[in-house]
């Protein structure tokens, strides 16, 4: 578990205080949390625990049950590669295997200088334009290996000119 | 428009709107998820900006609309009143687009659609056979409206069939007419939707729930999400009429996590619903009263289940519980609930409106009205497609569909997901409705229809399945999360070549304890797609265990490829598309695949316009 010594996350207070104190409020509160944060810390879950009076175990396993909450940091743009039945009888593995090789990372894994997670989706909706990638919002339709290296360093650039 | 708190004021309402849209002057650009992902957005706007600066004597109005079906070829644009639709639209058309066809009703043959059946182009998207042999009800707003418009939804009889039961019926007659229609559930399982409101209604205990069952997680679907996102209206109407029927003045839409765009338009369109008095205290001047919310789903397969949905929902770990006693008497908090899937609730509002007798016309006895089916893989035109049930699965592939890519050999179908199963050649006949689906072994879950052709391995999508499903078994019942793995395990084996010949046995007889000892629908069904392909496709199996090949080419341990020398004249073809270098010879002379270098790719195997490249086994010498 990594916690950041330089925050004690208390902004996240904000955010739990929106929700009325009610237990079928926690999964929301834990995306907002996600989305704020890009993973769960870990000290956020014994404020949402204190505020819903909930076990902190039951706010550990919503946690760590649900797909769309991570307790490890996600990288700045998350590539989801597809592979609902659609994309992957197209060829959905290819893709992952290209986007391994470049990035150098697993699926699941985030890169050293934090700017790629790669995550295996099943099933983006999308079937009729598989194989599909997602990178944060954008899809990228009919996919094949060798769109894919471009598409990287595009996003590589834009993180390097916004960080100038 | 303004809220209304008379009947008076909903009829004049309906009066002024009572114009068809299509003769109106219309852009209708696709903004489902498909054609976004292809910039329609872009287009939509770039439309709307340059047509401000056209001097042009009948301004057309620019709808952004939900998803035409036909999302492969995508951005798809209409034209009204002209009727002209195009296809594939890129941004740099739309200055020819305006300047030709809008100014001058000129048709740029280029965007038209070429219908591979006829063999010709089509002006209208109506005449392409992808659409002719389409009936929609549930669907029937879709592409057609804006779907953040609700003066659009009302404009096509929205929000009529809440009026009707408001005033004209009792919650009685409204069950007895949705009982009447035999619709059934068109989640997954097809219970008959009347019998369950019957049963919540018998129920004194209150509150009561409606749900909306929005978490589609079968992978190669998405018939709900195409429904939330292009007419979000309808759902709401259909389950406001549920809860007049039931007695109930709250309901929850629960959304699946990844569908950003639906949760979008759902949200806006509760809104505008609250806003015009179709929602809220008092619907429409009555004295009923409904609430809807909005829930966002977790990622979580396992939660499309009904009794983990509402887990959820309550703030749990969604895990599904035994059902000796139905949700409909003990749901959402143990209250009485009723719980329905997308295209079931999009339904309900058509059924009022025109009686259960027109809906019974449709479709065949015992399975009533339309099914919507994503028709996806290695079909030609992929896409929502909405038919009457009891069409044939031949005419859904080769019909609309278009027939097999590349007119290669059609193999198998997969319907209901991963819960369905595969579906052979010789059952090419079967009518598409829930009781002959489940005849041969496959059921018709949500409606996914999956087209394999001979480059996919039944034994390779068998495993697909089972790690899919391993994945997201919630892991409560020992039998499903140990039993998959260990089908997992066996199917990997023998996708690795290292199957053996007791294989066979044992995996029946995980299937039937998976079958047997499981809680929920997930590990009830989870063995599906193992027991049919092993029913139809035992010939496949056995080759991969005994012969050690895969003769599709998909298990890369147990594929080499080799040229026929009689058959190659040299082309070069699959020298030039090797990625690896693997291939050697001269122009007009025969080629050969050098053995070491080869990755399996199988790209040549694809591309090779005589096919004279061939797949051999995994320890075969090329």
């Amino acid at each position: 578990m990594i916690v950041d010594s330089k925050t004690d996350y208390m902004e996240s207070i904000d955010i739990i205080k929106k929700y009325p104190k009610e237990k079928r409020f926690t999964l929301a509160i834990l995306q907002d949390i996600q989305k704020q944060y890009g993973f769960i810390p870990k000290p956020v879950m014994f404020y949402i625990s204190e505020y819903l009076n909930e076990p902190i175990s039951s706010i550990y396993s919503m946690a760590t049950f649900y797909k769309a909450l991570s307790l490890k940091p996600k990288g700045k743009n998350i590539i989801k590669v597809c592979n609902g039945t659609a994309c992957h009888i197209r060829g959905s593995n290819s893709i992952l295997d290209e986007l391994i090789n470049i990035l150098k990372i697993n699926a699941g894994e985030t890169t050293k200088d934090g700017l790629f997670s790669i995550e295996i989706v099943n099933c983006l909706g999308a079937c009729a334009l598989a194989p599909v990638m997602v990178i944060n919002d954008k899809y990228y339709g009919s996919m094949t290996k060798e769109k894919i290296e471009n598409i990287i360093n595009n996003y590589r650039r834009q993180s390097y000119e916004s960080n100038e | 428009m303004n809220q209304m708190n008379n009947l008076n004021d909903i009829t004049n309402l309906n009066d002024a709107s009572n114009i068809s849209s299509e003769t109106d002057h219309s852009i209708l650009v696709c903004c489902g998820t498909g054609c976004l992902a292809n910039n329609s957005y872009d287009i939509y706007n770039l439309l709307k900006q340059k047509l401000e600066l056209t001097e042009i004597s009948v301004k057309p109005y620019i709808k952004s609309t939900g998803c035409n079906g036909l999302c492969e070829k995508g951005p798809v644009i209409k034209i009204y009143p002209d009727d002209i639709s195009y296809f594939k639209v890129s941004i740099d058309d739309v200055d020819e687009i305006i300047n030709k066809t809008i100014l001058k009703h000129e048709i740029i043959d280029r965007l038209l659609y070429f219908d591979t059946n006829e063999k010709k182009k089509v002006i209208s998207h109506k005449d392409a056979t992808f659409y002719k042999h389409q009936q929609k009800i549930a669907l029937r707003n879709i592409g057609e409206i804006d779907p953040l418009s609700i003066e659009d939804y009302v404009k096509k009889d929205g929000y009529k069939a809440l009026q009707k039961i408001l005033f004209q019926m009792n919650p009685e007659e409204v069950i007895k007419e949705i009982e009447s229609s035999e619709l059934k559930g068109r989640g997954g399982a097809g219970f008959p939707t009347g019998s369950k409101w019957r049963t919540c209604l018998r129920f004194n205990n209150y509150p009561k729930y409606v749900v909306c069952n929005g978490d589609e997680g079968d992978p190669g679907a998405f018939m709900d999400r195409s429904i939330m996102e292009g007419d979000p209206n309808t759902v709401i109407e259909g389950m406001i009429i549920c809860g007049y029927a039931i007695n109930s003045n709250i309901g929850f839409l629960y959304i699946r996590d990844e569908y950003d765009l639906a949760r979008k338009n759902m949200q806006i369109a509760i809104d505008n619903a609250k806003k015009h008095n179709y929602l809220g205290k008092n619907i429409m001047g009555s004295s009923f009263d409904f609430d809807l919310q909005i829930v966002r789903g977790g990622g979580a397969f396992v939660c499309g289940e009904s009794s983990a949905l509402m887990a959820s929902i309550e703030g749990n770990v969604g895990e599904p519980r035994a059902k000796y006693i139905r949700s409909v008497e003990k749901g959402l908090w143990n209250q009485p609930t009723v719980l329905n899937n997308v295209e079931t609730w999009a339904n309900i509002p058509p059924i009022i409106l025109n009686g259960s007798d027109w809906f019974k016309n449709i479709g065949i006895k015992n399975n009533t009205g339309t099914k919507v089916f994503s028709l996806v893989g290695k079909v030609k035109n992929t896409g929502l497609v909405e038919v009457p049930m009891g069409t044939t699965l031949n005419e859904l592939v080769y019909n609309i569909g278009g027939g097999i890519i590349k007119d290669r050999n059609f193999k198998a179908v997969q319907t209901g997901g991963p819960s369905g199963g595969c579906i052979p050649k010789e059952h090419l006949n079967i009518s598409l409705d829930f009781d002959s689906l489940k005849s041969i072994g496959s059921m018709m879950g949500s409606g996914g229809v999956i087209v394999m052709d001979d480059t996919t391995c039944m034994v390779e999508i068998a495993r697909y399945y089972m790690e899919f499903l391993a994945e997201e078994s919630c892991g409560k019942c020992t039998s499903c999360r140990e039993g998959i793995n260990t089908l997992l395990k066996i199917l990997t084996n023998i996708s690795e070549g290292k199957g053996e010949t007791d294989d066979l046995d044992l995996l029946l007889q995980l299937c039937n304890t998976i079958k047997e000892a499981s809680l929920c629908g997930l590990g009830k069904s989870a063995p599906n797609p193992v027991e049919t392909t092993l029913k139809y496709f035992k010939e496949e199996y056995i080759d991969h265990i005994i012969n050690k090949k895969c003769s599709s080419g998909v298990c890369k341990k147990l594929t080499s490829y080799y040229i026929e020398k009689e058959n190659c004249i040299g082309c070069g073809i699959c020298k030039k598309k090797c990625p690896s270098d693997a291939i050697l010879g001269n122009l007009k002379e025969c080629h050969e695949i050098i053995k070491e270098c080869c990755i399996k790719c199988g790209t040549c195997y694809l591309n090779c316009p005589k096919n004279a490249i061939k797949i051999g086994g995994g320890f075969d010498e090329c």
